[in-house]
């Protein structure tokens, strides 16, 4: 049974449009209704041409990244009665080309993300402990980073600066100075020691605070500075490369 | 030889594995997708890939046809699994005297399975219920659910298949009996327009009954949902299953940094409108736990519904018995009196590539070409070629 209406406020544009617009949409919900289930009802009761990406529905597959409310989100797991808000706004990622309505083309993202060589899944691992369940916050596996570009969408660098690699690419290449698993190590640190790379971070942290998966984009960048720097006072001191 | 055009409607798993298999067959290759691809029911299922050792017991052809694709997709995907196998685990007698009917399914269908004791299982997993009597280690694996398909998509585009998404089939368009194509609303620029085809293929899973009316033909599909939860945490390196017959909560599937638990069973008449029942959600911690205790203090992350194709019988099937597989289903409507379209449905995320390889047999028999499968020993293309 609906619990309430809410009104959804929804970025819309579509292509040979001069500019977007927003049109609202009054949704019915329940304690359990996700920003997600509230989009797709308004696609099946009300307006079938609105456009967005969704797949897994459970924060698994990175693809539904959204703004709601300003922020970036996944709205498969954002429950629209916590929000308390009246409307709720919904708007595309930012830094990221708009294809049409909340709908981003993830081409560049990938293009910049490739270079690290980033294996994807762990081929297999038996861990001798239990990880739980605390949750995925309390460990770090890059494979929680599941490539929805909030990160991107958040950086106040990648928004002025199209030559920066951004912080989902940066943290590709330290999962492969901290665990290469066959890949090259050295070859990602070559690839980010410069100013569209590591060193191009303002350190506003943005992306931290906004990934959805607690892979902490930020602090990987430091730990990039942080094993660069080390490498150059070796050097420095005639103790050569690692 | 004249390079017919297919048109796939539908972008989950099976149409970009019918993509990919035309596309390598040599064929023009057009996919439209109404939504974004695997935004149906592909993306939403568990990531589990079978050994088939669930059905070992209960339906050997599924059970053989699962192990088989099981290690096609192991050889053309590297990289797409996490190869931790999996564990069937008894935790009452009854699930104890099940285990002896399933090790010789497993026997008799080619599926490596080794009975573990209690003691070697808590060794490989120690979360498992004290309660655990015995386990038997299969190789199950997992997948990322839309990634393993965008593999399919890329190498089908790579072999010049042009995937249409957020194009959305609005009718189709017959010449006589004949199926000549579909007319569609592009929702990127809000215009419609219509693609010509010599041959369309349906493979929208459970919105096939849908789009086999517009072109006049019976496919007899109920949307069947289940539910799915998702737990953050760990719980488990292997894919965990109960040894029992199939039931509600039978399964917790690791995925990287979550732990999904499914599933479970009912039928709804619109696959747009799936609901989530709160008892279904609660019998997955339920069930869960009796394998994985800790299910019941995981931080929870999402529940979820994604509906299977449930098929039933055609009324032409009854009269020929057509029907290629009880696994999945191909449909040659010309039995219905009407040519070029053909539909594809049921199977499961791991038959994939099975599937296409029986529905594009029927394409290009129908299309009177000669030009075998060769999906079985092409290696696909990263899921990142999709993009790129």
């Amino acid at each position: 049974m609906p619990e309430a209406t809410v009104p959804f406020k929804i970025f819309r544009y579509k292509q040979g449009q001069n500019a977007g617009h927003y049109d609202t949409f009054d949704v019915p919900i329940d304690e359990d209704t996700t920003v997600l289930v509230a989009l797709q009802t308004i696609r099946r009761d009300q307006d079938s041409t609105l456009m967005l990406r969704h797949s897994c529905h459970h924060a698994s597959c990175g693809t539904c990244a959204m703004l709601v409310n300003g922020r970036e989100e996944l709205p498969c797991v954002v429950n629209v009665l916590d929000l308390r808000s009246s409307p709720v706004v919904v708007e595309p990622l930012r830094n990221i080309p708009l294809v049409s309505d909340l709908v981003v083309d993830m081409t560049d993202f990938y293009a910049r993300v490739n270079p690290a060589d980033r294996p994807y899944v762990r081929h297999s691992e038996f861990l001798p402990w239990a990880q739980t369940p605390d949750g995925i916050d309390s460990y770090s596996r890059f494979e929680n980073c599941i490539e929805c570009g909030a990160c991107v969408s958040a950086c106040p660098i990648s928004g002025t600066d199209p030559d920066y690699y951004g912080p989902a690419a940066l943290a590709a290449a330290w999962r492969v100075v901290e665990e290469p698993r066959g890949r090259q190590p050295q070859q990602a640190l070559n690839w980010v020691d410069n100013e569209k790379g590591c060193w191009r971070c303002h350190v506003a942290f943005e992306c931290t605070e906004v990934c959805p998966s607690g892979v902490d984009p930020g602090g990987k960048i430091m730990a990039l500075r942080g094993e660069l720097s080390k490498q150059k006072l070796r050097g420095l001191f005639g103790f050569g490369r690692r | 030889m004249k390079n017919f055009h297919a048109l796939i409607v539908g972008g989950g798993g099976t149409g970009a594995a019918v993509a990919h298999d035309l596309a390598l067959r040599g064929l023009r290759v057009t996919l439209v997708e109404r939504g974004e691809v695997t935004s149906g029911t592909t993306g939403r299922h568990h990531g589990l890939l079978h050994s088939g050792a669930r059905y070992a017991v209960n339906d050997q052809e599924s059970a053989i046809e699962c192990i088989e694709e099981n290690l096609i997709l192991r050889r053309i995907a590297p990289g797409s699994f996490e190869e931790n196998d999996g564990l069937f685990v008894a935790v009452t007698e009854e699930d104890v005297e099940y285990s002896h009917a399933f090790i010789e399914g497993c026997a008799e269908c080619g599926i490596p399975a080794q009975r573990l004791t209690a003691a070697e299982a808590f060794r490989l997993e120690p979360n498992l219920s004290a309660e655990t009597i015995l386990a038997v280690r299969i190789p199950d694996a997992t997948m990322d659910a839309m990634r393993l398909p965008l593999r399919f998509f890329a190498s089908a585009k790579s072999n010049g298949a042009e995937i249409k998404t957020y194009t959305e089939v609005v009718g189709i368009t017959k010449r006589g009996n004949t199926v000549r194509g579909i007319r569609v609303m592009d929702h990127a620029t809000a215009k419609h327009y219509e693609i010509g085809a010599d041959i369309v293929v349906n493979a929208t899973g459970p919105w096939s009954g849908q789009v086999a009316e517009m072109a006049g033909v019976d496919v007899p599909i109920r949307p069947s949902p289940g539910v799915m939860l998702a737990l953050r945490g760990r719980l488990c390196n292997m894919v965990i299953n109960r040894m029992t017959p199939s039931g509600d909560g039978d399964i917790i599937v690791p995925q990287r940094g979550l732990s999904v638990v499914g599933t479970s069973s009912w039928v709804v008449d619109n696959p747009d409108n799936l609901g989530l029942p709160k008892d279904h959600v609660q019998r997955m911690y339920d069930e869960g736990a009796k394998m994985i205790p800790r299910v019941l203090d995981a931080p929870f992350r999402a529940a979820w519904s994604a509906a299977r194709p449930l098929i039933g019988e055609r009324k032409a099937d009854a009269e020929s018995g057509r029907a290629l597989s009880r696994t999945f289903k191909c449909f040659d409507h010309a039995d219905e009196g009407v040519e070029g379209f053909v539909t594809i449905t049921g199977g499961k995320a791991t038959t994939l590539r099975g599937m296409a390889e029986a529905t594009c047999d029927v394409v290009v028999e129908k299309l009177g070409l000669e030009a075998a499968c060769r999906t079985r020993e092409t290696q696909l293309l990263p899921f990142e070629a999709y993009y790129t």
